[in-house]
């Protein structure tokens, strides 16, 4: 898949610590990308150095095959986290002229702004002040001006964190509904649930540094513990004779006489080699692989990466 | 550039049409002119008609009192008593009393009964009559002729002209007070507007909106816009006060000056005349202005001064004085979470400002001092001193030198303030200090 966004070994230091330390990274083209990682991981760095807010001191960005430049503002879109307007400023005012800022026509930016006011029906708020609407409202501004000028990369720092459950669902559609339309959208968050609904690929930060990158689907694969959740009718005994040291079970519990395991497979033996010797002893309800979510591999990862630092804070979602 | 563009426009209309704006924009030249015309008012004596019953058991003072078009003076031999019960009765305003003990100079000897409070100019005018007569019957008690003594009376005054390189003198207007009034004007401009800039950047910043403008334009076009956005809004105040100014005092001066521009011409006149015909004539003749001789000379003066010159040079330094120092406004107002914080940062922006403004009171003084020239040379100051300077005349190389040292540090102080800028404003929740800033230019 072509590649819209490739960040080539960037680092970056502020007096007193590094933000960032030789990431490298790259965003396919028409995907979500979700960009993970503990508070001070270096997240917002990095996105403010997309958005050419700040500069790497060393390392390149390439947007589209080309360096990133000043020209490209006007095809990226930016949400930052902590997000603000005018608040004497009328809605409509407001939003044409940074829509103005972002390069469209005074003509365009009002033509399209009509249709997103139409959209999410809030026509009447154009001569209102920003200090009149309520936060919700307010965080509906704000996406419209985020993505009034069609960016073909959407950037948006913890979208998720601010918002009121059903604006966060109608980002969320207007995510997919973007990249439908072939955006990119590359945006942080810790919500992990997110991640998974969302996310093609995700890289993840901690400490400065990328510890984790690839699609979503593919990092998950590789972090399977051949772990399997079986539930049958029958003898327990039978069953765990039959498993015999074939794997290790986690965790039990029985209702209406039907048997939930989840068991543990030692690493060469296979789900099916594991049905065949344990099918004979009892009648089987259901059988699944328990894939780890990324909210586990998250946890996980960033905590190998402080234990291999050296350092004791264990990071829970 | 066509963002630059937005960005002013945007500043100036969300200042231009704020109600504070316009208000002051309109009041201003009212509170001038209004005070200006107060001044003069107060000056002017009082049109007050008074109708003054004298009770003089002194006998000095019978037929000896003149007076205007305002003040008349009736004579009456009544007892105090009565007449203090009677006098207004008979459309008198005043009674004045003067006991014969007046001649030894005890006080309570003279007294005025009044039921309306008599003005200040009044009482002036009854207390330096009764001095006059006093003066000249004591004089005639010890037979000397009052005629001597006024005529052996010289006034001295004196002339101010200055000697440039080449020897000849140059018709100058050492007007001082207007130098300092500039000078003040211009100390007031630059904090008010300075103080502009410092705000909406701050307001930015803590609206959070700062990163979303950031993300489309560079931080320097964003400072640099909003500094000449409100640079912008400064001319538009200042023609504009200027220019409602002007018209208020010149339909208040044909109202209240007409008088006296109209003797001072008869004056002037009067004064070619005598150069011309020598001591050929009849001095007699021509009309006394002695009692106005200063107003006279005060408008002389101004008459003199070059008020294109004066409001050009007020003009370029005022721009380039704004510039330079909202640049440094910006750079600390990015550094600020809330107006709590602000003072530490103003304070030290202050005092320069504050140094110039008490430099420009010593022009008044002592205008060559070289305190003086390098106040006016060195940006910090030179805006507020060199416009206190200006009346009295300043060589062009002076002003060319200023102009120019203050043009170049504006230039390298917007320079330094972006670096600062850029990375203030994403700064948040840290207390900043100097050295912190300091700290800021090296970021890349």
């Amino acid at each position: 898949m072509a590649e819209i966004l490739r960040i080539n070994h960037v680092s970056k230091r502020y007096s007193t610590h590094v933000a960032l330390n030789d990431v490298s990274l790259s965003v396919p083209e028409k995907s979500v990308f979700g960009l993970l990682g503990p508070n001070g991981a270096g997240k917002t760095s990095l996105i403010r150095i997309i958005n050419q807010i700040t500069g790497p001191d060393t390392g390149e960005i390439i947007f589209k095959g080309e360096k990133l430049q000043g020209k490209h503002v006007e095809q990226i879109g930016y949400l930052p986290e902590e997000r603000g307007l005018y608040k004497k400023m009328a809605v409509g005012d407001q939003v044409l002229y940074l829509a103005r800022l972002k390069g469209l026509s005074k003509w365009d930016a009002k033509k399209r702004l009509n249709i997103w006011f139409e959209k999410f029906e809030m026509q009447s708020w154009w001569n209102k002040k920003i200090e009149e609407l309520s936060k919700g409202m307010q965080q509906k501004v704000q996406f419209i001006v985020t993505v009034i000028h069609e960016p073909e990369l959407l950037i948006l720092d913890e979208p998720f964190s601010g918002f009121d459950p059903i604006n966060a669902q109608l980002i969320k559609n207007e995510i997919l509904e973007l990249r439908k339309k072939g955006a990119t959208v590359l945006f942080s968050t810790h919500n992990m649930g997110s991640v998974e609904e969302l996310c093609d690929n995700i890289a993840l930060l901690n400490k400065s540094e990328k510890i984790l990158d690839g699609s979503v689907k593919e990092i998950r694969k590789t972090y399977r513990t051949n772990t399997f959740k079986i539930a049958f009718k029958g003898n327990v005994l039978g069953f765990t004779n039959a498993l015999w040291t074939g794997g290790e079970i986690l965790e039990r519990h029985t209702e209406d006489e039907i048997h939930s395991l989840t068991v543990k497979l030692v690493p060469n033996f296979s789900s099916s080699h594991f049905l065949q010797s344990v099918l004979p002893t009892c009648e089987l309800v259901s059988f699944n692989e328990i894939i780890p979510s990324m909210n586990d591999i998250f946890i996980r990862k960033v905590n190998e990466g402080n234990e291999a630092l050296g350092t004791k804070s264990n990071f829970t979602e | 550039m066509n963002k630059l563009g937005l960005i002013i426009g945007r500043e100036l209309k969300s200042k231009l049409f704020n109600k504070t704006f316009i208000i002051m924009t309109i009041l201003a030249p009212l509170l001038i002119t209004g005070f200006i015309g107060f001044i003069i008012k107060m000056s002017q004596s009082e049109k007050t008609e008074q109708k003054v019953l004298v009770l003089d058991e002194s006998h000095l003072f019978r037929d000896k009192f003149s007076g205007n078009e305002f003040v008349s003076l009736n004579y009456s031999d009544q007892k105090l008593e009565e007449a203090v019960e009677t006098f207004c009765g008979k459309g008198f305003t005043c009674l004045l009393w003067i006991s014969p003990t007046i001649v030894e100079g005890g006080a309570g000897a003279v007294k005025l009964f009044y039921k309306k409070s008599p003005g200040f100019a009044f009482q002036t005018f009854i207390k330096d009559q009764m001095e006059q007569i006093m003066y000249e019957s004591k004089l005639k008690a010890n037979n000397i002729d009052p005629n001597i003594i006024h005529n052996s009376k010289q006034k001295v005054r004196l002339i101010l002209e200055k000697v440039n390189d080449v020897g000849k003198t140059e018709e100058q207007s050492s007007f001082g007070f207007l130098g300092f009034i500039s000078g003040a004007l211009m100390f007031m401009f630059i904090i008010m507007y300075g103080m502009m800039v410092f705000r909406s950047v701050m307001e930015e910043k803590t609206n959070r909106i700062v990163e979303v403008i950031v993300s489309s334009v560079k931080p320097f076009q964003l400072m640099l816009g909003k500094i000449l956005g409100v640079a912008l809004l400064g001319m538009i105040q200042f023609i504009a006060i200027g220019l409602i100014t002007f018209l208020l005092s010149t339909a208040l001066s044909a109202f209240f000056l007409k008088d006296i521009t109209s003797q001072l011409k008869v004056f002037q006149q009067q004064q070619e005349l005598v150069k011309k015909s020598g001591t050929n004539i009849n001095l007699s003749k021509l009309e006394k202005f002695d009692d106005k001789l200063e107003v006279f000379e005060l408008l002389q003066k101004i008459e003199k001064i070059n008020f294109t010159e004066v409001f050009v040079a007020f003009f370029l330094y005022f721009i380039l004085g704004y510039l330079f120092y909202s640049a440094i406004m910006a750079a600390i107002g990015s550094a600020v979470d809330s107006e709590a914080d602000s003072q530490q940062f103003i304070t030290p922006v202050m005092i320069p400002l504050m140094i110039g403004y008490f430099i420009s009171t010593k022009t008044i003084m002592d205008p060559d001092s070289s305190i003086v020239f390098w106040g006016s040379m060195i940006p910090f100051t030179s805006p507020i001193v060199m416009m206190s300077r200006i009346t009295n005349g300043v060589p062009f190389w002076e002003l060319a030198v200023s102009l120019t040292l203050l043009f170049l540090s504006f230039l390298l102080m917007t320079w330094l303030a972006g670096k600062i800028y850029r990375t203030g404003i994403l700064m948040y929740g840290k207390k900043t200090n100097w050295k912190e800033l300091g700290k800021w230019l090296f970021y890349k």
